[in-house]
């Protein structure tokens, strides 16, 4: 183990003792498979096989309309297996673990999408998985959790801290330090200790190489911004990668605004100044803290985004000013996914829906001849019982009411 | 120098044992009134763990309690507070246990100095590798003060060596994998790996994980030069208030 894996100052290993052998075989293992043109062959294959890629670049003529300001183009992530982008690190990951000869897999997982895909790549390698997910969790995104359970893995509702994403990190870390000799930690997003952060991000950056090559070939032009929405910051590396060498794509990531600015209030940690660089859950990043080094509460409406810390890879691009941040809040979020809906019939998980409401607010100043990229990261299917209740739906509230007199009844 | 203190402790005692507490658990004033009575237990050496929110390395026992005393208000100017009283009372070595984040924040220079002036002995950072840990080392080597490392049954003898290097006062070899509180077979692989341990370091070694009996530490004598009790103090002051631990520790010890 060297003194590694930073992005300026942020990033590094800060891993207990015992778990300095597994990291110096995943790193090995990560970068033999990275040196190996096979791998990625077997990994593209894969995902077209198994997760319907290359996804599409779907023109939102209806939404640029609206708007009236460039041509918007949203990059199809929902459409893979499991509905969302977590799928591309997932199955790496998965091939990786088979490549170290290991036979289980653990994951912590929010909103469930990474929990889902998990328990997938499981099933189809045919791993033993345990997936940890906080309490809260597991009440909002439900169906997930009856999904994960359908493909055999054991879901652990975690009652510790504030009982969401980084409490299930935590417990995932726990799993760890016991099982390492054949189990591998698949970490759900660009954060933790090196390699994950930078591994994650180059599973995912099959997002970005095809959303880079399919604008060319569809617009002709490169996108005068991309957005992308930013939880741990997996999806929004994935696509930002694809343009990294373009200074004219100005890149854009947004985070949960919650209710607003002050702490607690929302798990914005790079466009509202409420964090502050701290290291926790192995890696130096901006955290969500208090002058102690506490880490605090954080709010979203969206699972997948409630969390303290970012991408070590996202902080250093925001010192360098290459990427943008901003944050849309929970009612912008649920406007610019209901006006999606409508509009083109495209169905963005709440995630997502962050990216969408922050190109909504800008997409007038541009020229019609601009074009834009959103990342549709996943699809709302897991969000109905969020979404229905937020937009106060009374036949839903109807048929949920007689859903449960019918079990009261049985 | 901790190192000194432990070898002259030694030729009095074949095995030291070294107590764990969580500061402001349940509160402040236990806190103190727990390290009354391991001291007059006869207690060699401390562990304070100073809360922190996200406690990788710690099971579901010290975790709670580490929750547990944020949860009461536990600050880290409170811990530093009854930390300096609780070294001037008493009359044995303290050292923090506590994880990076909480050195971070306050700086990790003007941290490592606040220890030395609370009369703190040495630290015990769980997620801070030497690999990460080039300014506090360099810190504490300036006071004096004791960096100490964890040494694993996963650790390579190469490994081994380079923390023993980076270490001084003692080595914490912990009994087996996974994190604190958790049962450990006390069998004789134990006996092989200390063994290892013994080879790789020149410096003494403290047992800990999963210690909670007279069984347990009868068994390590001979093998470390200290044995650790932790999660299971917690879970006796759980179970029977303060007033439970000064009979524990002279039971854990073969008297009492
Ligand atoms: C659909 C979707 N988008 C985005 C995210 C946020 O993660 P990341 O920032 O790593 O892309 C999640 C996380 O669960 C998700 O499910």
């Amino acid at each position: 183990m060297q003194h590694r894996g930073y992005y300026d100052q942020f990033g590094g290993a800060f891993i207990p003792e015992i778990l300095v052998p597994t990291f110096d075989e995943l790193e090995q293992a990560y970068l033999e498979a990275k040196a190996d043109p096979a791998f990625w062959q077997e990994y593209k294959a894969l995902m077209s096989s198994y997760s319907g890629r290359p996804t599409p670049l779907t023109q939102a003529e209806n939404l640029s309309d609206h708007f009236g300001g460039a041509q918007i183009y949203v990059k199809r992530e929902d459409l893979n297996h499991t509905g969302a982008h977590k799928a591309n690190n997932v199955m790496g990951q998965g091939l990786l673990t088979k490549r170290m000869g290991k036979t289980r897999v653990i994951a912590e997982t929010g909103a469930g999408q990474h929990g889902v895909a998990t328990a997938t790549m499981a099933a189809k390698f045919g791993f033993d998985c345990t997936i940890y997910m906080g309490e809260v969790d597991v009440e909002r995104q439900r169906p997930n959790v009856f999904w994960m359970e359908r493909m055999g893995a054991e879901v652990i509702p975690v009652s510790d801290g504030s009982r969401i994403l980084k409490d299930a990190i935590n417990e995932a870390f726990r799993d760890w330090v016991s099982n390492m000799d054949d189990t591998h930690y698949v970490l759900g997003t660009a954060c933790g200790p090196y390699p994950f952060p930078e591994m994650v991000s180059w599973f995912q950056s099959i997002i970005g190489t095809e959303a880079r090559e399919q604008v060319l070939r569809e617009t002709g032009k490169l996108p005068r911004r991309a957005y992308a929405c930013v939880g741990g910051g997996s999806n929004a590396m994935g696509l930002f990668s694809g343009f990294f060498d373009d200074p004219e794509v100005e890149l854009v990531g947004v985070e949960a605004g919650g209710r607003g600015k002050g702490i607690g209030e929302h798990a914005s940690r790079l466009a509202y100044d409420d964090a502050s660089v701290g290291v926790a859950q192995g890696y130096k990043t901006y955290f969500l803290q208090d002058d102690d080094g506490q880490m605090q509460e954080t709010h979203s409406v969206s699972a997948g985004l409630d969390y303290v810390g970012v991408s070590p890879i996202l902080s250093s691009l925001r010192e360098s000013g290459r990427v943008r941040f901003e944050a849309a809040t929970d009612q912008e979020v649920i406007d610019a996914m209901s006006l999606t809906v409508q509009r083109e019939g495209l169905i963005p998980a709440l995630e997502s829906s962050h990216a969408f409401a922050q190109a909504f607010k800008e997409v007038g100043d541009l020229d019609p001849d601009d074009v834009i990229i959103i990342n549709q990261s996943g699809r709302a299917d897991k969000d109905i019982f969020t979404v229905a209740d937020a937009l106060k739906d009374p036949k839903w509230e109807e048929f949920i009411i007689a859903k449960a007199k019918g079990y009261q009844n049985a | 120098m901790l190192e000194s203190y432990i070898r002259s402790r030694r030729e009095q005692k074949e095995l030291l044992l070294m107590t764990h507490i969580v500061l402001g658990y349940p509160n402040f004033d236990d806190s103190l009134r727990m390290v009354e009575a391991m001291v007059e237990a006869g207690v060699d050496l401390m562990e304070l763990q100073i809360p922190f929110s996200e406690p990788m390395a710690d099971g579901p026992v010290i975790l709670k309690a580490n929750s547990d005393a944020l949860a009461a208000g536990a600050r880290v100017e409170k811990s530093l507070r009854i930390a300096e009283k609780i070294t001037a009372s008493f009359d044995i070595p303290f050292l923090f246990m506590t994880y990076y984040n909480i050195l971070f924040r306050n700086g990790v220079d003007a941290f490592v100095a606040r220890m030395a002036d609370i009369g703190i002995r040495g630290a015990i950072i769980p997620d801070l590798p030497p690999e990460e840990g080039g300014d506090y080392l360099a810190a504490m080597a300036r006071h004096e003060l004791a960096p100490i490392h964890i040494f694993t049954p996963n650790s390579t003898d190469e490994r081994m060596r380079l923390l023993s290097e980076k270490s001084s006062g003692f080595i914490y070899t912990v009994a087996r994998k996974g994190v604190t509180g958790k049962d450990t077979a006390f069998s004789d692989d134990l006996g092989d790996y200390l063994e290892r341990c013994r080879n790789a370091t020149g410096l003494p070694l403290a047992l800990g994980f999963g210690v909670k009996s007279n069984e347990d530490f009868e068994f390590i004598r001979g093998k470390a030069d200290i044995a650790v009790v932790g999660s299971e103090t917690i879970r006796v002051v759980d179970r029977d208030g303060v007033a439970g631990v000064k009979p524990f520790i002279l039971r854990l010890m073969g008297g009492g």
